[in-house]
């Protein structure tokens, strides 16, 4: 035999011999229980694919808002901009002639409702001439719209943006009716502009159309600005900023789309704390696992150790198999992620159907190679660190006392109450930080260290219970099941923590969302206690009631008073995000009785102030609190206001802040108004002044006219629908608690086999095994359980105190649903006892009798 | 008050027992012996009531098992009969006291008196001072005196130990042997030994051999 040929022999030898280990060790055990590995594979994967797609979600949503806002300005370097009221016409000239500005493009903006089609529509008018300069794409559509012998905006006319068309199904030639106050304008659609115009649903038409029709004379809303290429930017902006009045600023088009993509960032990442959440269960699943097969291999492990595999071998052998769940399940994952994206932005758009976003989402995904090679590398990581601990556990297994006759797994918790407390320190100390740029991202650590510190207190908590509450008396099953906790204390704490965390998740919800709903509910009360509304759509400042609909109104027989109310956004000083002024009858006297009051200033306000009550998102955003006197840019000037009280408002994350209406058309001038609330006379219906204000009003736009009661179980329909997915999160959470019973309990049967074949040699029935495992499994239940209810309580406190306040900037009265929880404790309990008793039914059959007889 | 008529086992096609009858009386302490393979095990698990003849009687005190049903069967096993096995099968987290006392309290038989009966055997087996030990405190030969105590307890009519000397020592196993031969014969109880060790068989009044053919009594 020549040399190679013994070398090729030798390491052919060494090939398969490592085979033989690696089967031995690694894929051998993954195949004896393929059902348990396929769903640690599929937790892994559900884990990454949630995570992923979410991701995904949320990136296509932020470039659909990026994209959105940056074509709104085109070319432009600077806008001048003033929401809600816009500005005088006469700035214009005095801002195009600021040297360094090569050219200035007024604009006139106003989101329109559009009757008959339950949809808003945002309408752009523009000056061609000079508008061209900043969007090319409109010179192209411009060039194309003359060589068919018409101007690209004629008089009736506006242009679609290819997204709009498509929402609104409508051609060129065709009408669109849109509503100014209340009273439809009709104009032809004259083209649809070129898909690298704007991204989102626009109207493009004339400016001079556009002040006319809209009733907009002499008002503008922005002027976007092209800069000289030499022009020395921050000088420019800030000549222009000495021009500008009160309430208008000057913005780049990065800082507006910033704005933009601020505006959703809370909600965007309470999605993405739910990812995490996934993820995590995907890893716990794969702990319970592999610490499940450390448990049923104990022998087997010992045996190889014995053979002289070594602690080092044995540990890799474990995080190898855990590796090969993790790729498997994380390569499925990202497929998975990445198709149920697809599927998501397809069916709902960008924001899953909650509203955030304007316009469709766009049909294309881009998936980059690093985005998937981040996510399946997370995926592999959870199961690498959630095998970690059951592979030390495998490799600590001794081998002299695991293959003697009658040996058990070790039978004491290890305790880490010192960690523990570490981590409950950790979790306050993240509760007095603030807010991320604008994200509860303390707030989510804080839960998260309080879960560990919960999870990790487990041991002690289920050591003092099994030697001071349960004691091993009455039946012999029940001695023995007692016995058996007290045993195996360390399994125990596993399935235990597994039902505390998806308990406590499921409980925290439940408070928030109950808190939630009550809350809603008490403070629509209070903030609707007309008999009836009018609303010409508070979503659209281009509908209104004008001052001849507020006096029909306010004649119409049946009518004992009427308050209108006008919503108008502003920009204060040193602040982008626009907030709400809510003017409507209100005094000193009356704030209390109209608003939701959570704090109010006792003082007699400064003198010379104007009275303004602040809503809690605006004290969060803008520190308006109670006493503080405040600038305001009304009607062109800065107005001192004093903020008398704070009020909650669920429905202006941004903030708002309510005003004597009186006062506000002394400074503005704005007689118009968005709602009116309606009190009637003694025994007239409600309905029927619905009826009459109809023929009364005689305009052609639409309008709502609703009573209290509907708009609030609209309300809480919307809210019952919006949090019904929560619901099912919350089942998940219990079923997978579930499953670390389940699968705690059928581990336990396959480790207890010879101990169940000697109890049914000694007269133990199947049903007293049944029982025993029930009230094992019963207990492991309660004892989550019941630590599940006070870590869930204190979570929920969390969200209701500073998550929800610092996303949302919403304040809730926490309301325990009692009777709730106690139902769900009694399912849970019972659910666990029937979890153990089915898991472990094989502990009941005939195979346990000859197992006796296995030992070796 | 334990006797075996005519008793036939098959499974599928495969006889394993045929005909098979045997008697043993209180008092009396019987091995059964025979190759691997030849039905020891099933004539064991027939006698315990886990399983049942396909003819044959197999009457317990004038109660023919293989009339009774599984729970009536379990009922009967957990008043009358006692288990050896040869892993011990002691329940782990029970102590020692605790695992003797585990039949009694199967029977609904607690406090002073039970207490009594555990401590008594556990002075005949030479543990008493271990009551409170854990299995795994204990060495093999400790842990099998320890379920020969537990068969015991409850003065069972019969004791079945199966190999109970197998994964012993030859000093322990000689223990093993003294020990449940003095019980049996001290609680009056039928012992019936399954074994492949002559110097165990060696220890009882009869040995009958299992082969093919069937049961029979060995000169």
């Amino acid at each position: 035999m020549t040399a190679t040929a013994t070398v090729t022999m030798a390491r052919r030898s060494t090939f398969r011999a490592r085979q033989a280990v690696l089967d031995a060790a690694v894929v051998g055990p993954l195949r004896q229980a393929p059902g348990r590995t396929l769903l640690a594979v599929l937790a892994i994967a559900l884990g990454v694919a949630l995570g992923f797609s979410v991701y995904l979600i949320n990136r296509v949503a932020a470039d659909e808002v990026q994209g959105a806002s940056r074509s709104l300005f085109g070319l432009a370097d600077l806008a001048v901009r003033a929401p809600g009221a816009g500005f005088d016409e006469a700035l214009f000239p005095r801002v195009a002639q600021v040297p360094g500005v090569a050219v200035a493009s007024p604009i006139v903006e106003l989101q329109v409702r559009l009757p008959g089609r339950e949809r808003n529509l945002q309408l752009i008018g523009i000056d061609p001439f000079r508008a061209f300069r900043l969007q090319p794409a409109l010179a192209e559509a411009g060039r194309g719209a003359r060589r068919e012998g018409q101007g690209l905006l004629a008089p009736n006319s506006l242009w679609l943006s290819p997204a709009a068309a498509q929402a609104l199904d409508l051609e060129v030639g065709e009408d669109l009716d849109v509503q100014v106050a209340l009273d439809r304008v009709t104009f032809e659609v004259a083209g649809i502009l070129p898909p690298g115009a704007y991204r989102q649903p626009v109207g493009l038409l004339d400016i001079g159309e556009a002040q006319w029709r809209l009733r907009r004379l002499g008002r503008l809303d922005r002027i976007d600005l092209r800069l000289e290429p030499r022009a020395d930017r921050a000088a420019v902006r800030a000549a222009i900023e000495e021009l500008l009045p009160p309430g208008v600023q000057v913005v780049t088009p990065g800082e507006a789309t910033d704005d933009a993509v601020r505006l959703t960032r809370a909600y965007r990442s309470n999605l993405t704390a739910l990812a995490l959440v996934a993820l995590f269960t995907g890893a716990f699943l794969v702990f319970a696992t592999q610490s499940l097969a450390v448990a049923r291999r104990r022998r087997e492990i010992a045996l190889l150790h014995a053979m002289g595999m070594t602690v080092r071998e044995q540990l890799g052998a474990s995080l190898l198999a855990g590796t090969i769940v993790g790729v498997l399940g994380a390569a499925l994952g990202v497929v998975l992620g990445a198709l149920v994206a697809r599927a998501g932005l397809a069916a709902f758009g960008a924001d899953l159907g909650a509203g955030y976003f304007r316009g469709p989402a766009s049909s294309q995904l881009d998936i980059g190679a690093s985005e998937y090679l981040v996510f399946f590398l997370l995926g592999v990581a959870a199961a690498l660190v959630a095998t970690y601990g059951p592979a030390r556990e495998a490799a600590s297994v001794p081998a002299a006392a695991a293959l003697k006759a009658g040996d058990e797994a070790p039978i004491a918790a290890r305790r880490h109450g010192w960690t523990a407390a570490g981590f409950f320190v950790a979790g306050m100390v993240a509760l007095a930080l603030p807010p991320l740029e604008g994200v509860a991202l303390p707030g989510y650590v804080s839960i998260a260290c309080l879960l560990l510190g919960a999870v990790l207190l487990t041991p002690s908590l289920a050591a003092w219970i099994f030697t001071r509450v349960l004691r091993p008396e009455g039946a012999a099953w029940r001695q023995i099941a007692v016995a058996q906790l007290r045993g195996t204390a360390r399994r125990a704490t596993v399935s235990i923590a597994a039902v505390l965390v998806s308990f406590s998740l499921m409980v925290a919800m439940a408070i928030m969302v109950f808190s939630f709903r009550m809350s809603l509910e008490a403070w629509m009360e209070r903030i609707l206690p007309a008999d009836l509304y009018v609303r010409a759509g508070s979503a659209a400042p281009g509908a209104y009631l004008d001052p001849a609909a507020q006096s029909t109104i306010e004649t119409l027989g049946g009518v004992a008073r009427v308050h209108f109310v006008r919503f108008v956004d502003v920009v204060l000083p040193g602040h982008r995000l626009p907030l709400t002024i809510i003017a409507r009858p209100i005094e000193e006297t009356t704030a209390e009785r109209i608003l939701p009051i959570r704090r109010s200033d006792p003082r007699p306000p400064p003198a010379d102030t104007l009275p303004v009550w602040a809503s809690e998102a605006a004290l969060d955003l803008r520190g308006f609190d109670v006493g503080q006197v405040i600038e305001l840019p009304l009607g062109g000037r800065v107005v001192r206001a004093s903020v008398r009280g704070l009020w909650r408002d669920y429905e202006r994350p941004g903030g708002a802040i309510v005003m004597d209406r009186a006062r506000f058309i002394e400074l503005t001038g704005d007689r118009n108004a968005t709602t009116a609330a309606l009190w009637l006379q003694g025994g007239v219906e409600p309905e029927a002044v619905g009826d009459v204000l109809r023929d009364a009003l005689q305009r052609s736009g639409d309008y709502d006219v609703a009573q209290p009661g509907v708009i609030r179980q609209k309300s809480l329909a919307l809210f019952d629908r919006t949090f019904a997915v929560t619901y099912l999160l919350e089942a998940v959470a219990v079923l997978i608690g579930l499953f670390g019973i389940s699968a705690s309990t059928s581990s336990q049967v396959l480790a207890r086999r010879g101990e169940f074949g000697m109890l049914r040699h000694l007269g133990v029935t199947r049903s007293e095994i049944g029982r025993m495992l029930a009230f094992e499994g019963a207990a492991l239940g309660a004892i989550g359980g019941a630590a599940g209810l006070g870590v869930g309580a204190v979570i929920s406190l969390i969200l209701i105190f500073v998550v929800n306040r610092q996303s949302f900037h919403w304040s809730m009265d926490v309301h325990v649903p009692w009777l709730g929880l106690a139902a769900l404790s009694a399912i849970l309990v019972v659910a666990a006892a029937g979890t153990a008793a089915f898991s472990g039914r094989r502990a009941m059959g005939d195979d346990v009798v000859r197992a006796v007889k296995e030992d070796w | 008050m334990l006797e075996l008529r005519h008793v036939s086992k098959s499974y599928g096609d495969r006889r394993i027992l045929d005909g098979v009858s045997l008697t043993v009386r209180r008092g009396e302490y019987v091995a059964i012996v025979g190759e691997s393979g030849v039905g020891k095990s099933t004539l064991l698990n027939l006698i315990a009531g886990l399983d049942v003849p396909d003819s044959g009687e197999l009457l317990l005190e004038a109660t023919d098992l293989a009339r009774l049903d599984e729970e009536a069967r379990t009922r009967v096993r957990r008043s009358r009969m006692g288990f050896v096995f040869q892993a011990f099968h002691l329940l782990p987290h029970l102590s020692v006291a605790r695992n003797v006392a585990l039949p009694l309290a199967l029977n609904g038989r607690a406090g002073a008196e039970a207490d009594r009966r555990v401590h008594e055997l556990l002075e005949a087996v030479g543990l008493a001072d271990r009551a409170d030990s854990l299995p795994r405190e204990l060495s093999g030969g400790e842990m099998q005196r320890i379920a020969v105590a537990r068969a015991l307890a409850h003065r069972p009519a019969v004791v079945l130990a199966d190999e109970p000397t197998g994964n012993l020592d030859p000093d322990n196993a000689a223990t093993i042997r003294d020990v449940l031969r003095a019980q049996i014969k001290r609680d009056d109880a039928a012992g019936i030994l399954v074994t492949h060790s002559a110097t165990a068989a060696a220890s009882t009044d009869r040995v009958y051999e299992l082969t093919r053919a069937g049961l029979t009594l060995r000169s």
